[in-house]
């Protein structure tokens, strides 16, 4: 029973609902999205490939010398050693310092504290901490840490034990969030199973939540200890060395720690404001070192996770 | 009477072994004790900045915190030298980081199939992952040259225009994350009844999805404002201008911001201990920037927690 009339509406209808009418704002809408999307890829590929450009003749030049000699004001003899050193030292303390403090807040906060004032004020409180600007936190680490290493008598005061504690309280508030997200997101059916076959609350933490935790809390303090890595300016205020300086051979680790200092960002940030071009190139070698160091970090994450995270 | 008497040793031996409980309670006053730290360390912060910067308020004479520029070393505190120096960069960069986050925002949580995201996001993890001197390295070697002394051939080697595109291309994924959350956190429900009623893409995205995800897209942009406010590696390298600037208000100079002054003052720092009020007034600066950094990040929290609760 059709009729030629409803026929010509179903025409309209289905023309206007596939769209004859090309939709060209839409068009050209999505396009500037995708290019501002496309921006981003285009600094992180013309960045890295600047770096390399410039970094890849020093390495052929001096495959070896670059790693192992230390700052000079001649760019042909200036190298990486003392920075790659500091770094890798900041590497193994930072996370010793601030990893199970941090980890233990976070315990506290989702496993132990109720809902009460003071635990609001504390979450509050390290939520505000991880916005405090870094630079803010060398001048925390220059008082007071700088500050004990004096009082205590210390030839150095500026050494690397006080970058190291800088840089842990720095990274503290990251890695407290990180790993109450992590344990936020253990199935509350876990706990409940402990308890009901009649373990402690700290038995349930340990045994239950805290293992299903781990590969959340690893990622996200280890993303914690990249930041830390690429720290410039806490490092600058509490006084690593900008300009050269001598390590004493054949000191012992203790004599390292407790002795001028620098690390791989100060060194690439001291490179970079020389005028001469060697210097520039020498600081994009530095830049890569830094990158490889922090991707490393990385990789050794994603391996722990893989091997913690019970699903796989 | 019976039943209460046989309730009581129950209870006790449901209570477990002393030794058991006593573990229980160290156990929890070592937690408390590592929750307590963190008030700790923010008291010990505004402590330190207080005391010092108490420090420099007695020492200097009120009238240097006005001078025609900021020479720490010379006796010269413009303090506004420097806030201006930050308005300038931080408005900068926010001209980058604005349209091209929310943008990637706007792709992402509108447009992108679940495919696209999955290769897409990464991109902005590695460039958030970046550290700050890299960024700062990249100003000096790229944009100046390429980008703004191509256009302004005037501009010289270290200038603030270079710094402030550098720390804005740093924001964007910090912008493009936080407005991603807030857009994809409005319920489908709203973008099914605006194509219900005939409507295009562009027009839910930008008519429905972006007005519903406002307080999100807010505190993006504040959270990259404080984060812009307290960058400082690639001030204190591109910008130039170390030991002091004058108050300027033009973007094509080499110039300072709170962040710079403190590094390039902390640098030197040796010669200036025990000298003046150079020292102290470090811990003034970094007060003002714990200020407003701190006052930044409570109304970008404020306007996170508003997006959650209305949904």
């Amino acid at each position: 029973m059709s009729t030629i009339g409803s026929a010509a509406t179903a025409a309209v209808v289905r023309r206007s609902l596939t769209g004859t009418r090309p939709d060209i704002a839409g068009r050209i809408f999505q396009v500037l999205l995708l290019l501002s999307l496309l921006f981003s890829l285009a600094v992180l590929g013309v960045l890295l490939l600047d770096v390399l450009r410039r970094a890849l003749p020093v390495f052929q030049e001096r495959p070896v010398d670059f790693f192992t000699s230390p700052l000079s004001s001649n760019p042909a003899n200036a190298g990486i050693v003392q920075g790659l050193l500091g770094t890798l030292a900041l590497v193994v303390l930072v996370p010793v310092l601030s990893f199970p403090l941090g980890i233990a807040t976070a315990v506290y906060l989702e496993e132990y504290a109720g809902d009460s004032r003071l635990t609001r004020f504390i979450s509050v409180n390290i939520r505000n901490l991880a916005g405090v600007p870094s630079v803010v936190y060398g001048l925390l680490g220059l008082t007071i840490f700088v500050g004990l290493f004096r009082a205590l008598g210390f030839d150095t005061a500026r050494n690397l034990w006080a970058a190291a504690l800088t840089l842990g309280v720095l990274v503290l508030p990251i890695v407290i969030i990180t790993s109450a997200e992590a344990l936020r997101a253990v199935p509350n059916a876990i706990r409940e199973a402990g308890y009901g076959v009649g373990a402690s609350r700290w038995e349930v933490t340990r045994k239950l939540v805290l293992p299903a935790a781990t590969s959340g809390s690893l990622t996200g303090t280890v993303l914690a200890l990249a930041r830390a890595l690429g720290e410039t300016a806490p490092l600058l205020l509490i006084g690593a060395i900008v300009g050269g300086f001598s390590t004493p051979a054949g000191g012992s680790v203790l004599d390292f720690m407790s002795g001028p200092y620098t690390a791989l960002p100060v060194t690439i940030f001291q490179w970079s404001k020389l005028p001469q071009e060697e210097f520039r190139s020498l600081a994009a070698a530095a830049i890569l070192v830094l990158l490889a160091v922090t991707l490393f970090a990385n990789a050794v994450a994603i391996m722990l996770r893989n091997r913690y995270d019970p699903s796989s | 009477m019976a039943q209460a008497n046989q309730a009581v040793p129950l209870a006790i031996a449901l209570r477990g072994s002393d030794a058991r409980r006593r573990r229980e309670s160290i156990v929890h006053s070592v937690l408390l004790a590592g929750g307590l730290l963190s008030i700790a360390i923010s008291a010990l912060i505004v402590y330190t900045l207080l005391v010092e910067a108490a420090k420099f308020v007695a020492l200097v004479d009120l009238s240097k915190l006005v001078a025609f520029g900021w020479f720490p070393r010379r006796g010269m505190f413009d303090i506004a030298t420097l806030v201006l120096g930050t308005l300038m960069v931080t408005g900068i960069a926010l001209v980058v980081a604005a349209p091209i986050g929310l943008g990637s925002a706007i792709f992402l949580s509108e447009y992108a199939s679940p495919r696209v995201r999955r290769l897409v996001k990464p991109v902005l993890e590695i460039l958030a992952g970046i550290p700050s001197i890299v960024f700062g390295f990249f100003a000096l070697t790229v944009i100046n040259p390429d980008i703004v002394q191509r256009l302004i051939p005037t501009a010289p080697g270290f200038n603030i225009m270079a710094a402030s595109i550098a720390v804005g291309i740093l924001t964007i994924p910090l912008v493009a994350s936080v407005a991603e959350d807030a857009m994809r956190a409005v319920p489908r429900a709203l973008r099914e009844a605006s194509y219900g009623l005939g409507a295009r893409r562009l027009t839910t995205s930008l008519r429905i999805v972006f007005p519903a995800a406002i307080s999100g897209i807010m505190a993006a942009l504040i959270l990259a404002a404080s984060r812009a406010i307290g960058e400082t590696m690639v001030v204190a390298l591109a910008a130039g201008a170390t030991g002091g600037g004058e108050r300027s208000v033009n973007p094509l100079e080499p110039g300072q911001t709170m962040t710079a002054a403190m590094a390039s003052l902390a640098i030197g720092s040796d010669q200036v201990r025990g000298a003046s009020a150079a020292f102290p007034s470090l811990f003034f600066i970094g007060l003002l920037l714990f200020l407003i950094t701190l006052l930044l990040n409570l109304v970008g929290e404020a306007f996170v927690r508003r997006t959650r609760q209305r949904y």
